[in-house]
């Protein structure tokens, strides 16, 4: 990544954590406030470096993957879901049904991912609005299943809200990592996330797989003419794509809250786009973009905690609404290219015709 | 000679292709003997890169049989055709340019060592083949970075790599100059000495004449014949190419020029990645003539229309144009000043396909009368108008309300050519006018552009073909690397000349 | 695209006319009719009767003088949305952000329809009604001209930013809502704005019946939409940009100009839809009104095959379901949801006419519409 960008991360983020410090450093020591706003950070930037993976598989592969958004929301809820229904029906204890939970999400993911796949690869339907369909129809499935399993009367549960099994424990509770500061804060997904930014670095840039998976997003053709099975490579690729997502999605309800609301993820999906287009379609590039997004939403997080130690002349910085503006405006900003220009895969969302 | 006994390694027989309204290939037969150099040769559309296709598993035929060795093989994918010793150099490269030299070599054939690729194993065998064949390639090098005639080694080397023993080459010498020509040529017998056996494609007479052991010809989907260079000559090879005597040269009235219509000077554009590709050229186009640009392909010539005509910013220097300052003007002040401009890639600048022929027969002038009132569209001028170009030059189309992309290329060209000349235009920049286009066509075209010569309209004729600005020019300006390196009148110009110079040769 | 064979100038005769546009509305009829199959599985999975599902739909949407006229009350936001995205599509702009322009649109009328009697302007209904729909119309023409012209400027892909501009539209009304435009009676714990004035409300057009002025003016603007973009030398050139705008740059259109004109309009009709809810229905904005109508114009544009006659269509259509949907809900116990899985399921259909072709032997080919250009950035 160049240097332009890298400074430009860095400037962001120090700017916000400096906001919270001078803020809060009327009641905190200043090491506390850092620490928290690191662990935060890292922690609410999970789903956008998962969905920003995702996208990168995708991308990479050729195909423009604008349903991430409603991977993750489908994700989320089937994954929350699975959970309760283990814990509850099942009567399992509450950590396998999370990690059951999780399973589901990643597999409710891949099989939005094969829809996806067969819209844009096998239907050739511009990728755009197959993307859209996959917003559209997350949303329906999601508002529908929530309402006719959890609040109807004849449901397997009942008409009454089941207690979820709360969410995946910090790592703190390992007793070795108890005392790691930050990292004893975190929880498995968002761990998880960090591990696969690394291991997507290595399978994209090192290994047979990658290379004919750059190969048929920058010109498949040629990859044709060597004998490889574009429409094979595609299809595998945004179904990694998708369990990415769906593991994004698990973040929000089995891992962040133990709760589903409809629309939760809240426009992450497409913040993730940007993100994996100011890395440059590199998981390391789209990791140092989503832990922007991650600092903005932790100031807006722990700026609630100092709420009245907020200086009158700051006034602004007391509505969540308006410092919440902060990921969207710098989405648009990062868009602009402004702050380096990047380049896409050169068949990014193009169909392959022979 | 020795080919003549040697066996034949690979034979096609009654090769029938057929795509939705056209038959492409038309039970072809076609052989290789081993070692030797056998050119496929026919005009665009003639079926040759069908057969090639079909030879290569791109395309399935629908009937017919393919031999390699006396045996009997059935490709459904490219792998069939690499597993039986096919290698293919494209016209358009199948080279990857973000990846290295190894890396399009060894894609789709790695050698990996515990999962991880092994790049220094494939640089090595890259390196050996460049040896033993005398091609000389950097395996460490981005394929975005090298010129063309070197991406070319690499396509070759690629199919080597696979062990190919059967080389098809499709059109390899339209992106080069004559001097990398030579080269290639070189290059092939050095292979053949080796035992590889070559499918040469081309429409080119000279070279066919050149280089092949035996050539065969294609016309609308069927082979006309096969011969040896031995036997034909190129006026003969030319008639069996096109089914008729050729006429070669254009008739043409001795130019008379009149005031400039175009003045450039000192002129600078860059390309998209900011490169300087036009350096401080100065020209001038008089009214009543034709002036040539000669050059190889990728040495500035699109660059220098596209910013003539407005599409591309202009970095330094004027023009003029029909005595108005024109330089960076939009592309609408410019037509307004006189300009007319039939561009390089007709279908996508040229004609909105999707739109009827009558829009795009007025798609530069949409907004002015009698084709809008008061920014209201009026259907009848509309309507009146493309029927009466259709008419005079000759567009076959059942109706002026079929869109533009159902058309074939050259009634394409014609609707461009028609709109371009219905209006009072002074300067015509036409960039490869006559691309793609079957022989007709292009006599149609050439004809165009010296009826308006003789009109007192300026052309400027940018073209990589050296027989069409030789042709139609009344003076040739030859551009190398983004400068004019000589302008010469054409009576004085000949080949060979023109050769060197489009190479550098008398580069200051 | 569907209308290449009567572009601007051709003059075809009623027959060949009409039987073009029965095969236009062939797929979308299909793609309409296998979702609603899709629908009733789905239903029937969840353990409730499709058939009376939807017996209790069309009851409730056309069952009485009355469910026609809800259905023309809820398809009135639909066709001006519907439209919005459609005439964006034209321009080869996904306009993604309807829904923030709608609420953007509806606040600002309802800060004029409220704010101005408090200021102590007393205008007349004739002059007060019309400015306040043009005030929505403005704002929703400022909030997609931004991405517009970032599109223009930069390049920058406008299907992210319009959707980042939703969640900006969504935050800001929040705030306004919830702070300086809060309706503040004491009995209200909503985040709404206060009623707008008398004099500026469109009223209904027979007593006792919802049916108001607004659905006839959606569809005098569906009528104006087609105007321009076929008839006229802006819509020319919208079309030009929309199908080819290296071939548009080529013919002398300033491209970016024309970009932004696009979003301007695309989103000016958006904010319509929001000031028209906030003048002729319910005379106030209120915050999560505006949610899901951006992806359901998008559905309505594709269905209606971008052609303003297909939109009306389209929104009737998704109007009817809506309103039908309390009725169904009512006799079966199935959760008005299930109408957002049928109508993502048109959507599937509409876009992926290939399977729809492919089901019921259709031979008929139709241009790809094609947006993806990459990413620009």
């Amino acid at each position: 990544m160049e240097w332009k960008r890298f400074g430009f991360i860095a400037f962001i983020i120090v700017a916000l954590f400096s906001i919270v410090v001078l803020i809060g450093q009327a009641r905190d020591p200043i090491p506390t406030i850092i620490i928290s706003m690191a662990a935060t950070t890292i922690s609410v930037a999970t789903p956008l470096t998962l969905g920003a993976l995702s996208g990168v598989f995708s991308e990479r592969a050729g195909v423009v993957n604008i349903g991430i958004e409603g991977m993750m929301l489908t994700s989320a809820f089937f994954g929350w879901f699975g959970a309760i229904y283990f814990n509850t029906i099942l009567k399992f204890e509450a950590m396998p049904s999370l990690i059951l939970g999780v399973v589901i999400a990643v597999l409710a993911g891949a099989l939005m991912g094969l829809l996806h796949a067969a819209l844009s690869i096998t239907f050739k339907v511009d990728q755009v609005i197959g993307g859209t369909v996959i917003n559209i129809l997350a949303i329906g499935i999601t508002g529908f299943f929530n309402r006719q399993l959890f609040f109807e009367k004849n449901s397997i549960f009942g008409g009454n809200v089941p207690h979820a099994p709360g969410t995946l424990p910090s790592v703190g509770q390992v007793p070795f990592l108890a005392n790691v500061p930050i990292l004893s804060n975190l929880q498995p997904i968002a761990i998880l996330a960090i591990v696969l930014v690394f291991i997507s670095t290595f399978v994209l840039f090192r290994t047979r797989w990658g290379l004919r998976t750059r190969a048929v997003g920058e010109h498949p053709r040629a990859a044709d003419t060597v004998g490889i099975n574009v429409s094979f490579m595609r299809y595998v690729n945004v179904i990694i794509s998708g369990c990415l997502a769906g593991l994004a999605g698990a973040y929000f309800t089995l891992e962040s809250v133990p709760s589903f609301e409809p629309l939760m993820t809240n426009g992450r999906g497409f913040i993730s786009l940007a993100a994996m287009i100011f890395g440059n379609w590199t998981p390391l590039g789209a990791w140092a973009a989503s832990l922007v997004f991650g600092a903005a939403q932790a100031l807006q997080i722990n700026l609630q905690f100092y709420r009245e130690l907020i200086p009158p002349s700051l006034s602004l910085l007391q509505y969540p609404y308006i410092v919440g503006l902060t990921p969207y405006i710098l989405t648009m900003l990062i868009l602009t290219g402004i702050i380096g220009r990047t380049v896409s895969p050169a068949a990014d969302g193009q169909p392959y015709e022979k | 000679m020795y080919i003549k006994d040697a066996p034949v390694i690979l034979s096609a027989e009654a090769i029938t292709k057929q795509f939705p309204g056209v038959l492409a290939n038309d039970k072809v037969n076609f052989d290789l003997r081993k070692g030797e150099v056998h050119t496929l040769l026919g005009e665009n559309g003639a079926g040759k890169s069908t057969l090639m296709n079909v030879l290569y598993g791109l395309y399935k035929p629908d009937s017919g049989h393919i031999h390699i060795d006396g045996k009997p093989v059935t490709f459904t994918s490219p792998k069939d055709a690499i597993a039986n010793g096919i290698g293919m150099v494209h016209q358009h490269f199948m080279l990857i340019p973000v990846f290295t030299v190894a890396e399009n070599i060894m894609l789709g054939s790695e050698t990996t060592r515990n999962g991880v690729l092994d790049i220094r194993a494939v640089s090595k065998q890259v390196r050996e083949l460049s040896h033993t064949y005398g091609l000389d390639v950097d395996p460490d090098a981005l394929v975005q970075d090298l010129p063309v005639g070197i991406q070319q080694r690499v396509e070759i080397v690629k199919a080597l790599y696979r062990k190919a023993n059967i080389l098809i080459l499709d059109e390899p010498t339209a992106v080069l100059t004559p001097q990398e020509a030579d080269d290639l040529f070189q290059i092939i017998r050095r292979l053949t000495e080796q035992g590889v056996s070559i499918v040469f494609i081309s429409h080119k007479l000279k070279e066919v004449l050149a280089i092949s052991d035996r050539v065969t010809v294609m016309r609308t989907g069927k082979v006309v014949g096969t011969t040896t260079p031995q036997e034909v000559n190129e006026a003969k090879l030319a008639a069996m190419m096109v089914g008729r005597e050729v006429i070669l040269k254009v008739d043409k009235k001795p130019a008379k020029p009149g005031e400039p219509v175009l003045s450039v000077s000192d002129f600078s554009v860059m390309d998209s990645r900011g490169v300087e590709v036009v350096k401080k050229i100065s020209f001038e186009v008089r009214s009543g003539e034709v002036l040539g640009i000669a050059g190889i392909q990728g040495n500035g010539q699109t660059e220098l229309a596209e910013a003539l005509t407005g599409l591309r910013k202009v970095h330094g220097g004027r023009v003029i144009l029909n005595d108005k300052e024109s330089t960076g003007r939009p592309p609408r002040q410019l037509i307004e000043n006189g300009l007319g401009h039939v561009p390089e890639d007709r279908q996508r600048h040229g004609l909105v396909l999707p739109f009827a022929i009558a829009d795009n027969m007025m798609l530069c002038t949409y907004y002015q009368e009698p084709f809008a009132q008061k920014g209201v569209l009026q259907n009848q001028a509309i309507d009146a108008n493309s029927r009466k170009l259709i008419e005079q030059f000759d567009v076959r189309t059942p109706s002026p309300y079929v869109s533009a992309g159902k058309l074939s290329g050259g009634n394409q060209q014609k609707v461009i050519v028609a709109r371009e000349l219905s209006r009072p235009i002074r300067l015509l920049v036409a960039n490869q006018p006559t691309r793609g286009l079957d022989v007709g066509s292009i006599e149609y075209i050439h004809h165009e552009i010296i009826d308006m010569r003789d009109k007192g309209i300026g052309v400027l004729l940018i073209s990589a073909e050296l027989d069409e600005i030789m042709a139609l020019s009344d003076r040739i300006a030859v551009m190398f690397r983004g400068e004019i390196v000589a302008t010469l009148p054409a009576a004085e110009a000949n080949r060979e000349q023109l050769g060197l110079l489009m190479a550098g040769a008398t580069h200051k | 695209m569907a209308e290449k064979e009567k572009t601007s100038s051709s003059q075809p005769r009623i027959s060949g006319w009409l039987r073009s546009g029965l095969n236009t509305m062939l797929v979308p009829a299909l793609a309409v009719l296998t979702a609603m199959i899709v629908g009733g599985i789905v239903i029937a999975l969840a353990g409730g009767n499709p058939f009376a599902a939807y017996a209790g739909l069309i009851e409730g949407s056309f069952g009485s003088l009355n469910a026609i006229s809800e259905t023309t009350v809820w398809a009135t936001p639909y066709i001006f949305a519907g439209l919005a995205v459609a005439f964006g599509f034209k321009g080869g702009l996904f306009n993604i952000g309807a829904e923030g322009q709608l609420a953007f649109g509806a606040v600002m009328a309802a800060l004029v329809g409220y704010g101005l009697p408090l200021m102590g302007v007393d205008l007349p209904a004739v002059v007060f009604v019309p400015l306040t729909v043009v005030a929505g119309i403005i704002a929703g023409g400022i909030w997609a001209a931004i991405p517009g012209w970032l599109k223009a400027k930069f390049g920058g892909h406008e299907v992210i930013n319009t959707i980042m501009m939703n969640y900006i539209a969504l935050n800001i009304t929040s705030y306004l809502l919830n702070g300086p435009m809060k309706d503040n009676n004491p009995l209200n714990v909503v985040a709404r704005t206060p009623l707008i004035a008398e004099s500026a409300r469109i009223s209904t057009v027979f007593p006792d019946y919802r049916f108001h002025w607004g659905f006839i003016l959606a569809l005098l603007v569906a009528v104006l939409i087609w105007f321009i973009l076929w008839k006229t030398t802006l819509g020319f050139e919208i079309r030009t940009v929309g199908t080819n705008p290296d071939a548009a740059r080529y013919a002398g259109v300033n491209v970016s100009n024309i970009i932004i004109i696009t979003m301007v309009i695309s989103g000016a009709l958006a904010g319509m839809a929001g000031s028209i809810e906030v003048t002729a229905l319910n005379y106030r904005h209120e915050l999560g009104f505006a949610v899901g109508y951006g992806f359901d114009a998008i559905a309505i544009a594709l269905l209606g095959k971008n052609h303003p006659a297909g939109v009306v269509l389209a929104s009737l259509l998704f109007g009817a379901m809506r309103n039908g949907a309390t009725r169904m809900q009512f006799n079966t116990q199935i959760p008005v949801d299930i109408i957002s899985i049928i109508q993502a399921l048109i959507l599937l259909f509409v876009a992926a006419d290939a399977i729809v072709r492919y089901i019921y032997h259709i031979r008929i080919q139709q241009d790809r519409l094609v947006l993806t250009r990459g990413w620009g950035g």
